[in-house]
């Protein structure tokens, strides 16, 4: 059998270029083992060759990340690799988050398995742990020792094709077929809880962020108001294409030319009701009509010239939370006061 | 309340000159069956085709799966409230065709109808690859609004379930099964000593093409109730929602109930099983406080020691697991859920809209934001267009080579939360 083609990633500081002094160096390869990777080479000699070390700067990285990444992307490419190696970093913080930054690269591009090690906590492991098999290491090169051999039981089994254990959890979800159905595994779990006997449930619960309210607006006739809403009204055919679930993206129209919604100017792109009476009065989701005549009244100071919209049916909490950021800086950095913020 | 079940195992379907079993085949009159799923002014036609296990087949967009069962003996029918009065079902005799399916079809209804593949990595995922499926095309009249349209399609299903099952009235049965639930203050003397379980059966009732029926009354309106675990069996509870195709419950798995079903596996054995309460995923506060304390209550009342909980949907009905669960562990009562997850296509994002520590002990049933890519099939019974459309698709979903790019969200029966499936997940 061949050996696994492996290409490692260091700083310059493993490299022995140099420390803070030189972390401002730029993205070089040099073919074979540098540095840590030589005892990574000797203990990995049966299974696996390093065949070339791509190495940068800390701070270079993270100041030219995206011209560092590509350069470096290309650099482990042309090695033709099966496999990447990042650090270890320890504790090093900005060394962590370069490797982890690799991580993700390899991972997205190369679709490669990526194994590496780091301080539980380096902020780089937090960040980019989903996109590596992250062994815990001690908080400095004191303990190489000991990351080396526990990196290297890593890249075994991966090179294996082993079930991999000994690294930090990506945090990630992966489907596979349970031997008994759900409801059998359920009476199963329930059996060994009311028993008082250990079992392992299969989703440990999470623990929620909570927003806590701002505090009221105390001149409404003042503020500058904006409509957001997740219940998917779009103008009619929906231009953005935004998904009736697990929606990938939220859409930004404008209000300048629409006092009331009906049938020919707005429908809902939300795939979790029926949207029978959303199609036929935009304004049940979106309350245009009643915010256009409060503007008139002056009961409001005034109306954002945008609404934003999103669907909020089967969309991930990560890419809510995304479209939220988004939103908010903008509705921000445009001076609005209060959100009417509907959803279905 | 005792119920027999007879179950005849089909291993073939075709069609024939009369609707019959005979040696593990059902044959079907076409256009009886026809006649009879059509039988509704509202419907302009009605097509039928077989699709069995392991064929190049695609159905799509799939509304319900029905399994066709009859009553031999004992009170009522099958699908009380719709296809025959409203006696109290789950005792006397039921045959089953087991291994037979209607599968309903037609124009889409919504967004949230499935696919069901009968062969390569869609069969997997789904449970009803693994069935002879009667597949019924219903058209109902061009202007029926989408909640009409539903019902239209829904009893469609029902009548032609019903029709195909009397094919197994007299007919000898491969298994027998014999279930019991007995009077409150009987069955707690008949196992003294086992723990006491119950089930607490939550149905999917947001309203706007998401309902599900008991005896034909929309489960919205009702508060939390007590159901012998044998009137499922004979169709006391129907689908009619349109949520994700994945973990809506067709009424195929009711009738299956899987959590019923294995806790009647330990009963008398490790368990005393007392029964069910059926209670709703209602939208406003005020529903999900007033059923998740009257679903509690009633746990409490029926004196289990244990119970399961099972959610259908997600999202808004995560809540309503969540308080069922707070309130009934907070009756002193030890509780494991079933759910499934929406982690994103990453697995990355958090699974669930609420969470509590008390939920210690639950169940999943997998990621349903997992894209799979379903291969090209020799023949499509439907519209796989809609495939563009429906929760877990996008606009681009339907290839141009006739394979279909979604997530398995789009797979009707993959993440199952009555636990009917196979499929689970882990962090790694």
């Amino acid at each position: 059998m061949s050996k696994t083609r492996i290409v490692h990633y260091i700083n310059q500081f493993y490299a022995g270029i140099g420390g803070e002094d030189k972390a401002d160096v730029p993205p070089e390869k040099r073919d074979g083992i540098v540095g840590p990777g030589m005892a990574l080479s000797k203990a990995l000699e049966d299974v696996a060759e390093i065949v070339g070390t791509v190495i940068c700067g800390d701070s270079y990285f993270s100041e030219n990340e995206e011209s560092a990444s590509k350069v470096i992307l290309d650099m482990i490419k042309s090695y033709d690799p099966e496999l990447v190696v990042v650090g270890p970093a320890f504790n090093a913080g900005r060394y962590g988050v370069a490797a982890g930054g690799v991580a993700k690269l390899v991972t997205e591009n190369l679709e490669l398995p990526v194994v590496g090690g780091m301080y539980i906590e380096n902020p780089g492991l937090e960040m980019y742990k989903k996109y590596g098999y992250f062994v815990e290491t001690g908080n400095s090169a004191a303990t190489m020792k000991k990351a080396i051999p526990d990196m290297v039981a890593v890249i075994k089994q991966v090179i294996a094709g082993e079930e991999v254990t000994g690294y930090v959890p990506k945090g990630i979800r992966v489907n596979f077929f349970a031997e008994e159905r759900g409801s059998k595994r359920a009476v199963d779990m329930l059996l060994k809880k009311i028993k008082g006997e250990e079992f392992q449930t299969e989703y440990p619960m999470p623990v929620f962020d909570r927003v806590d309210p701002q505090p009221a607006i105390k001149d409404m006739k003042k503020a500058k108001i904006a409509l957001v809403s997740s219940g998917g009204p779009v103008p009619k055919g929906n231009p953005d294409h935004i998904e009736s679930s697990s929606a990938s993206k939220f859409g930004k129209y404008s209000l300048k030319d629409i006092d009331n919604f009906d049938s020919s100017n707005g429908e809902t792109a939300h795939g979790g009701y029926d949207p029978v009476y959303a199609n036929e009065d935009l304004d049940r989701v979106l309350p245009v009509d009643v915010i256009k005549e409060m503007l008139k009244a002056g009961e409001i100071g005034s109306l954002h010239d945008y609404w934003y919209a999103t669907v909020g049916n089967g969309t991930s909490v990560a890419n809510a939370k995304k479209f939220g950021k988004a939103i908010a800086e903008e509705l921000k950095a445009d001076g609005v006061d209060g959100v009417i913020l509907t959803s279905t | 309340m005792r119920l027999e079940i007879g179950n005849i195992f089909i291993k073939d379907v075709q069609f024939g000159d009369k609707t019959e079993v005979k040696s593990g085949t059902l044959f079907v009159n076409k256009d009886e069956l026809a006649k009879i799923a059509g039988d509704d002014e509202r419907i302009k036609s009605v097509e039928v085709f077989l699709a069995r296990p392991g064929e190049s087949v695609r159905i799509i967009p799939v509304k319900d799966v029905v399994e066709p069962r009859v009553k031999v003996s004992g009170d009522g029918g099958i699908f009380p409230g719709f296809m025959t009065g409203v006696d109290q079902v789950g005792s006397g005799r039921t045959h089953v065709l087991k291994g037979a399916a209607v599968v309903t079809t037609g124009k889409i209804v919504g967004f949230q109808e499935g696919i069901i593949d009968m062969k390569g990595a869609g069969a997997e995922y789904t449970p009803f690859s693994k069935t002879n499926n009667v597949v019924v095309k219903v058209e109902p009249l061009d202007d029926l609004k989408q909640h009409e349209h539903e019902v239209v399609v829904r009893l469609a299903g029902f009548r032609a379930a019903n029709y195909l099952g009397e094919a197994g009235k007299d007919v000898k049965v491969d298994e027998e099964k014999v279930y019991e639930t007995k009077p409150i203050l009987e069955q707690v003397k008949e196992y003294p000593n086992l723990p006491k379980v119950v089930y607490a059966y939550m149905l999917q009732t947001q309203g706007l093409l998401h309902n599900t029926y008991y005896y034909g009354v929309d489960v919205k309106q009702i508060v939390p109730t007590f159901m012998y675990p044998t009137e499922a069996f004979d169709g006391a509870i129907t689908s009619g929602n349109c949520v994700s195709a994945c973990d809506k419950n067709p009424t195929y798995v009711h009738e299956n109930s899987p959590v019923i079903t294995d806790l009647f596996e330990q009963h008398g054995k490790t368990i005393n099983f007392l029964g069910c309460v059926v209670t709703n995923e209602n939208v406003t506060l005020m529903d999900k406080e007033r059923s998740s304390n009257m679903t509690a209550k009633l746990v409490e009342f029926l004196g289990a020691d244990a119970a399961i909980i099972s959610e259908e949907g997600f999202g808004n009905p995560d809540a309503d697991l969540v308080m069922n669960c707070n309130k009934i562990e907070g009756k002193g009562v030890k509780t494991c859920l079933i759910t499934d997850e929406y982690a994103g296509q990453d697995g990355a994002s958090q699974s669930l809209a609420d969470s509590t520590p008390k939920g210690d002990a639950c169940v999943t049933a997998g990621n349903a934001n997992v894209v799979v890519t379903l291969p090209v099939m020799d023949t499509v019974i439907g519209y796989p267009e809609v495939a563009n459309v429906i929760a877990g698709g996008w606009d681009g979903s339907l290839n141009a080579d006739g394979s279909i790019t979604a997530e398995i969200q789009v797979i009707t029966g993959a993440t199952n939360e009555l636990g009917f499936n196979y499929l689970t997940a882990k962090t790694v």
